[in-house]
């Protein structure tokens, strides 16, 4: 395992004003080759504007197993979405 | 030589050049090291295939309305205009890359120029090319620098591909009559005048890639004059070019 390169996780913005969104993983000995990699295995099809890499390692994510108290706790409070209120239409497009 | 007949030479070198490079590149498809390297080449490969239409395509009309299929598959090994570089086989990655680096670099010089054309279809060729080509040769160039600068073990491959491909390198810079018609109409530049500007790009990669150049000025030639092609340019159409021989006309 030591020869082999690491691995980066690949955003990739679609368009101008989007955000870039998560669309796999490859591996490269550094991030500039992470880009270069990215580029031909993500944006070959004119997929992108912008890409990110981020070494996997340097993700720290949530357990599987905490989500119990993670996420139930908010499956039973409607309230905290913003429908009960009348939007006046001078406001326009929220 | 009329000026339409040195054109057409000039058309078919820049569209050989292309079309054997990636037939070539493209061998690796599915045997590269990495996944990833094998799409960066595939992708090399098509991008070139992709030149060689429009070099290729204008070179037919210039020719008296060929296709560029015709050109690519119905030519022997005589009549082609590829400098031989661009035909030795691919050997291990690390010469496969080297090579790709230094014709890139070639490529990248040569298209700059060529955007410049008098000829308003070659210039458009060669704006479309050279964005593909800045990425080729931005590529090609950390992977000669990322391996000759790498372990023991990749830094002798790279000397040794060096070593290997620079007798090669003069050729592209050889100029003759049918050069000397393409700079006198402004159309493409004379390839002795693109030399220095590629000895400082190649002199700095290679520099940081810890490789030495070869001290010996001899140069191949006879590829892009057609004169005399290396034995692996035959091979090479054997494999490109046996469906149309086997199935004439066959089409999609």
């Amino acid at each position: 395992m030591k020869n082999e390169w690491p691995l980066w996780e690949i955003f990739i913005r679609g368009q101008h004003g989007m955000s870039h969104r998560h669309v796999g993983s490859l591996h490269a000995p550094d991030a500039e080759m992470a880009i270069k990699n990215a580029r031909d295995v993500y944006t070959r099809r004119n997929e992108g504007v912008s890409i990110w890499v981020v070494e996997a390692n340097n993700i720290s994510a949530s357990s599987p197993s905490d989500k119990g108290p993670l996420y139930e706790p908010s499956e039973s409070k409607v309230y905290r979405h913003p429908t009960f209120f009348d939007i006046p239409d001078e406001v326009g497009a929220m | 030589m009329t000026q339409d007949e040195a054109f057409l030479q000039f058309l078919l070198r820049m569209g050989d050049n292309t079309l054997i490079l990636g037939h070539r590149v493209s061998e690796w498809c599915g045997h590269a090291p990495v996944l990833e390297e094998d799409i960066a080449l595939a992708n090399t490969a098509l991008d070139l295939i992709g030149q060689t239409q429009m070099w290729l395509g204008l070179a037919g009309e210039v020719d008296g309305g060929q296709s560029a299929d015709d050109l690519a598959f119905l030519r022997d090994a005589w009549d082609f205009r590829n400098v031989l570089m661009v035909e030795v086989p691919n050997e291990d990655f690390g010469r496969t890359m080297m090579r790709q680096f230094l014709f890139d670099a070639w490529h990248s010089i040569m298209l700059g120029r060529l955007i410049k054309s008098s000829d308003e279809r070659v210039a458009a060729i060669a704006a479309k090319a050279s964005k593909e080509v800045a990425y080729h040769l931005e590529r090609s160039s950390d992977t000669v620098v990322g391996l000759g600068d790498g372990t023991a073990e990749s830094h002798d491959r790279m000397q040794a591909a060096l070593d290997y491909l620079w007798p090669y390198v003069g050729e592209m810079f050889a100029s003759d009559e049918i050069d000397a018609e393409m700079a006198k109409a402004g159309i493409a530049p004379n390839p002795a005048d693109l030399r220095a500007e590629f000895d400082a790009l190649v002199q700095r990669v290679l520099a940081d890639a810890t490789l030495t150049i070869p001290e010996s000025e001899f140069a191949h030639k006879g590829g892009r004059n057609g004169k005399m092609h290396t034995e692996h340019l035959g091979h090479l159409l054997t494999q490109m070019q046996w469906l149309q021989r086997a199935y004439p006309g066959a089409s999609w």
